[in-house]
């Protein structure tokens, strides 16, 4: 029987008590959200915190909705709410397509995105997601709110820009307009994390040429989830098949996979490759207006 | 420290380590043992129970998580008043929807919340909704069977129960 070590529970009713009670109790607390990161890691003791500080009762962090420009998404947001968003599939058809190869239908009841984004587990779908819209995340503490950018926000595997006394509150996506989105993930089987995931953005301008593009690369070792210069070869450019092609071909090069029981490294770039491109060509005939 | 819960409507209560698992509270704080655990790793699904109308996996939520709200098992699923089984458990004996049986009562916890809201669902529906419920025995032919077998056999009397 697997069983977390002992530790103190206490329950935050609202943000500013979360930050009271992670300031109160220092480094060794940790927040618990879904816990389905959280207590699979404490089960094994690669994690154990001294307290944990429950905020699932923090209902008014769950929500998705349009302000402004920007689509804000609040941290106690379910993978199961996010997955059925009418706002969400209205801007970006990439979150339901994430949504629905993440874990399985029970897990995405509890999970969460703040859970996710904060795990920054190598492989989490959601990082690639955000970091292909270039998201931005909301952190607060005693002293404040401050915005952080999907790019400076991950700092390696497991560790986030969130500090000691510090809770992520909410993610915001910019919305853009003649824009199309998608994601393409390959797993072993059913709710199994990524053997290679990526997903994609691509907006038109008004001659037709790609605009602007954001790529989101998950488990195989990809800088900041993303690949810039792939980015950048694309802006600007007419959407043909060799600018995909040679996009893609530049995501395969330049992420770092490792070869493990999800398969060897050349394997993992060829699939990444492949799903660029495929995120890419789903991502333009939307844009377009076109099934996809 | 202290814990209350409301199990299949009845309040529970027990004095318990914040470590404890949702589903050892059930098992061996409340006694009910229709709720299984299997892999411990959120895998499975054999411990899956409805935590305030959704279903989670037991073995992946604190007993202290759930203080204070409502929790239904598969020992929920009968009438209380009259007995009489719920349309999945009904359909699970017609269709031969287990074997072994060890991960009938989450399966039939995530049947249950499937046809509350989609009371008709297609075959390819119903494997996307059991996907977090692993099976060895039966293949998932019958238990898709068994799933459909309720849906076309809904009771107003099972409805007004789940609701
Ligand atoms: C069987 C299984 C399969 C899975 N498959 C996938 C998959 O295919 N793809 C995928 O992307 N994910 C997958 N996951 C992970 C799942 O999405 C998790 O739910 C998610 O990664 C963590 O969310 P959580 O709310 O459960 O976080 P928790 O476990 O509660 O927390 C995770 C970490 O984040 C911290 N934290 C939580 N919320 C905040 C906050 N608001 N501010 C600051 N810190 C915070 C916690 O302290 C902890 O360190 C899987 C999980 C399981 C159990
Ligand atoms: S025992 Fe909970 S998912 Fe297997
Ligand atoms: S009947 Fe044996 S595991 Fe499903």
């Amino acid at each position: 029987m697997q069983t977390p070590a002992p530790f103190e529970y206490e329950r935050a009713a609202s943000v500013e008590e979360a930050i009271a009670l992670l300031t109160r109790h220092g480094p060794e607390a940790r927040l618990i959200a879904g816990g389905h990161s959280l207590l699979p890691m404490m089960k094994l003791r690669l994690a154990r915190p001294e307290t944990l500080i429950d905020i699932n009762g923090l209902a008014d962090l769950d929500y998705i909705r349009v302000e402004g420009d920007q689509i804000a998404i609040g941290a106690m947001t379910r993978h199961a709410t996010v997955l059925e968003s009418a706002v969400l599939a209205e801007h970006y058809r990439i979150f339901a397509e994430a949504e629905r190869v993440i874990a399985d239908p029970i897990v995405r009841n509890r999970g969460t995105v703040g859970g996710s984004l904060c795990q920054a587990d190598p492989s989490e779908d959601l990082s690639a997601v955000f970091a292909a819209l270039r998201g931005q995340v909301v952190i607060r503490s005693v002293e404040g709110a401050r915005t952080v950018d999907l790019g400076n926000f991950h700092r390696g595997p497991y560790e986030t820009a969130v500090g000691d006394g510090e809770i992520l509150v909410e993610v915001r996506v910019p919305i853009r307009t003649r824009t199309g989105s998608a994601y393409e993930k390959v797993e072993r089987r059913a709710g199994d994390w990524s053997v290679a995931a990526a997903g994609a953005f691509v907006q038109f301008g008004d001659d037709g040429s790609i605009a602007d593009v954001g790529i989101g690369i998950t488990a195989v070792g990809a800088e900041h989830f993303t690949c810039a210069p792939a980015e950048d070869l694309l802006r600007g450019r007419p959407p043909t098949a060799e600018a995909i092609e040679e996009a893609a071909a530049i995501c395969a090069a330049s992420c770092h996979p490792s070869a493990d029981q999800r398969g060897p490294v050349d394997y993992k770039r060829h699939l990444v490759g492949v799903l660029v491109a495929r995120a890419l060509n789903r991502s333009i005939a939307r844009a377009r207006g076109e099934a996809a | 420290m202290r814990v209350t819960m409301k199990v299949n409507g009845q309040e529970t209560t027990a004095e318990i380590e914040p470590r404890l698992l949702l589903v050892h509270y059930l098992r061996e704080s409340a006694g009910l043992t229709g709720t299984h655990w299997g892999c411990d790793t959120s895998n499975c699904g054999a411990c899956t129970v409805w935590l305030d109308g959704a279903p989670v996996k037991s073995c992946t939520t604190l007993a202290a998580m759930a203080d204070g709200h409502e929790v239904r098992t598969v020992e929920g699923l009968a009438d209380p008043v009259t007995g009489d089984l719920d349309p999945v458990q009904q359909g699970f004996m017609e269709e031969h929807g287990l074997q072994c049986g060890f991960c009938t009562p989450g399966m039939m916890m995530t049947a249950r919340a499937l046809l509350d809201r989609n009371p008709d669902p297609d075959e390819d529906t119903i494997r996307e909704a059991i996907s977090g419920n692993l099976c060895r025995c039966t293949g998932y032919e019958n238990i898709v069977r068994a799933i459909r077998w309720a849906a076309t056999h809904q009771t107003v009397d099972s409805q007004e129960v789940s609701a």
